[in-house]
């Protein structure tokens, strides 16, 4: 029983092995790096991917995916910019729109893939389009905000000073927040247990008698909502609404995910490989942006990673003895 | 009531295509009463001009690409690399075409042998490290395009060499040479699938991975040969593609491609959890997302908003190809009638 303990947490294991080092070999590189400020930027610039892969993570822990999330970022973003700015309607309310928005298409589209036993790549598909071209009917061309509410409260009132200089932004606090909650949804509450178990096998959790068609439906719901609070989070660090805003973020979101050590065919993963993974991007951006590199080997690094962990995933399943069907993944 | 299936099957091989073929109908009669000179051909220095000639051009990187994605898809994998491979394949012929130094068909093969190297690879980390066809993919989809920027260096190249125009500009026979390719590609695979064993084993792998095993399938060369073939297809997509704006942008040569063939081959009645496969399907199912483009820049939508029509039109084609949606919608049927 020990070993197979042990080799589930490997994937994460090596997750925060690799963090760490990537830190430490900033730290080593770069005599400014280890700084509250580098430290602050991390959790700051990359909350929009932090709060998207939130969601990305509890969809392909249930066994689906959702590539929808950079098109709905874009919609909420100029969503809230357009009413705000040309409508005259209270930001508060407007955030609020535009997470219940979300959150509806995220419902239906888990409506269509349940209902109608639908494939969730096409379906999510659908919702990419979708969303982005109900993006450019909102507005064709990006907008900036300058309501007081974004000016005076989101970056002024609710950002937290450290010291004299860096100061907590709001965007970070929405992730971490967001972070925490999903950490106890995922993993200490009825809600969490039935997104594994339909994930792990959705005919066992039938005859299990978990409800599946809620629990599947609920989790789309959820990720729309969380992509929805990305764009919000957009709108919070850029002070601007976008329609083109953010295209790929799910491949990122995904990229995040699957670093993160979280099987894309569902049912086993952590919601803080996650953040590692988020984490990790960030730090190569930042590594990459530090050694004066050009922005390709952004993306090629991160395949890399993206290979070295899926074939390390390969290693620990095959050691345990789980997920050995080829006739489901191969 | 197996024999019935056996039976019935034959018979009508053609009875897959009537809903793509029903679909491309609708569109093209749609046009026939709204745009105006769609169905106006005419020959131009020998040459055949109008929309339609258009849409098969411009189609042809997609039908090319929806070939391969419907064999890999049959096998019940998918292939999202398609796009960066094509930028891959048309970045290495741009860079070696502007190298006098290098002959003409030595840089037709370069690109393509690289987009066959793409797909070994693909295939490689789905049959031997038996990785999920939708992550192994994704590693190039997301690493290939700065592969392709590494080797432009991140510059757009140009180039003017008239034999790498002609492949995605010239004509032959009157017919554009873009269009000839991608029928003669069809050929190619409905030949080597449909008149060799290999489309049998290709359906069986995708249908009941463990029973063709049983049967003798060796399922690991099957997958390995579809993800190789459909890097191949990508290459020749991506030769088109570049060679018809003279220039290439790895930034942008066949971005978000591999939707675009993943929707045509379900259009075509390819089913993504594998199993039977319909070639002409797919191909029926490039043109119909090609004519639905066609129309919307007719009708002058934006082509920023050109996505709504175009998600709609999966949603629809999902829903009629679905049996629980037919199941629900008979027994609601059958409930008002009562």
């Amino acid at each position: 029983m020990k070993p197979r303990i042990a080799s589930q947490y490997i994937p994460l294991l090596a997750t925060a092995v690799v963090l760490a080092t990537l830190y430490g070999a900033g730290c080593a590189s770069f005599h400014n790096f280890f700084s509250l400020r580098v430290l602050v930027n991390l959790f700051g610039g990359n909350a929009v991917l932090g709060v998207a892969a939130v969601g990305a993570t509890l969809v392909i822990l249930a066994g689906g995916i959702d590539l929808s999330v950079g098109s709905v970022i874009g919609f909420t973003s100029i969503l809230i910019a357009t009413l705000v700015e040309e409508h005259h309607v209270n930001p508060v309310l407007a955030i609020l729109l535009g997470l219940v928005l979300g959150a509806l298409f995220g419902a239906a589209m888990g409506c269509l893939i349940q209902w109608f036993e639908l494939p969730p790549f096409l379906v999510t598909l659908a919702g990419m389009f979708l969303a982005r071209g109900l993006a450019f009917v909102v507005r064709p061309d990006n907008l900036g905000i300058h309501h007081a509410f974004y000016a005076e409260r989101i970056n002024r009132d609710f950002a937290l000073p450290l010291n004299s200089q860096v100061s907590w932004p709001f965007a970070a606090t929405c992730f971490v927040t967001l972070f925490v909650g999903a950490l106890w949804l995922a993993h200490y509450t009825r809600f969490g247990r039935y997104i594994y178990a339909l994930g792990g096998d959705e005919t066992s959790a039938r005859l299990m008698g978990l409800p599946v068609a809620r629990t599947k439906i609920l989790t789309y719901t959820v990720a729309g909502l969380c992509s929805a609070l990305a764009g919000v989070v957009y709108t919070f660090t850029t002070q601007n609404g976008d329609p083109a805003a953010c295209v790929g973020k799910e491949l990122e979101a995904i990229a995040a995910v699957v670093i993160g050590g979280t099987l894309l065919s569902g049912g086993v993963g952590y919601m803080a490989g996650t953040a590692m993974g988020v984490l990790i991007l960030g730090l190569i951006q930042t590594l990459i942006t530090y050694q004066n590199l050009n922005s390709w080997w952004t993306v090629i690094v991160v395949g890399l990673l993206l290979l070295l962990f899926i074939l390390l995933q390969n290693v620990v399943s095959s050691l345990s003895g789980r997920l050995d069907s080829p006739g489901r993944h191969g | 009531m197996r024999a019935d299936r056996f039976q019935k099957q034959p018979a009508r091989w053609w009875s897959s295509l009537i809903w793509p073929l029903t679909g491309l109908a609708l569109l093209l009669l749609f046009n026939l009463f709204f745009t105006k000179g769609f169905f106006h051909l005419e020959i131009r220095d020998g040459h055949l001009y109008g929309s339609l000639v258009d849409i098969i051009n411009r189609g042809a990187p997609v039908m090319i690409l929806a070939l391969g994605m419907t064999l890999v898809i049959a096998t019940g994998g998918v292939d999202l690399s398609v796009g960066a491979v094509m930028a891959i394949a048309g970045t290495v012929a741009a860079e070696l075409i502007n190298n006098p130094k290098v002959p003409f068909p030595a840089v037709i093969l370069a690109a393509l042998a690289v987009a066959v190297a793409a797909g070994c690879w693909n295939g490689l980390l789905v049959t031997l490290f038996r990785v999920q066809p939708l992550v192994a993919t994704l590693v190039l989809m997301v690493g290939g395009r700065g592969v392709a920027q590494l080797i432009t260096n991140g510059q757009q190249i140009y180039f003017e060499d008239p034999r790498l125009v002609f492949v995605g500009n010239g004509h032959l026979l009157g017919l554009p040479f873009p269009a000839l390719l991608s029928l003669g590609m069809l050929l190619l695979t409905a030949v080597l699938t449909r008149k060799t064993a290999i489309g049998l084993f290709i359906e069986s792998v995708g249908d009941n991975q463990t029973a063709s095993a049983f049967a003798g399938v060796n399922a690991r060369t099957v997958k390995f040969l579809v993800y190789t073939f459909s890097g191949l297809c990508a290459g020749l997509a991506g030769l088109i593609d570049t060679s018809n704006i003279k220039s290439v942008d790895a930034n942008k040569i066949g971005l978000s491609l591999e939707l675009d063939a993943i929707l045509a081959v379900v259009v075509g009645g390819t089913a993504l959890t594998g199993g039977r496969f319909y070639l002409v399907g797919a191909i029926v199912g490039a043109l119909f997302i090609r004519t639905l483009t066609t129309t919307m820049y007719a009708l002058n939508v934006k082509s920023d908003v050109a996505p709504v029509p175009k998600a709609l039109a999966i949603i629809a084609v999902c829903l009629l190809q679905s049996p629980a949606f037919r199941r629900r919608v008979a027994g609601w049927w059958a409930a008002r009638k009562s």
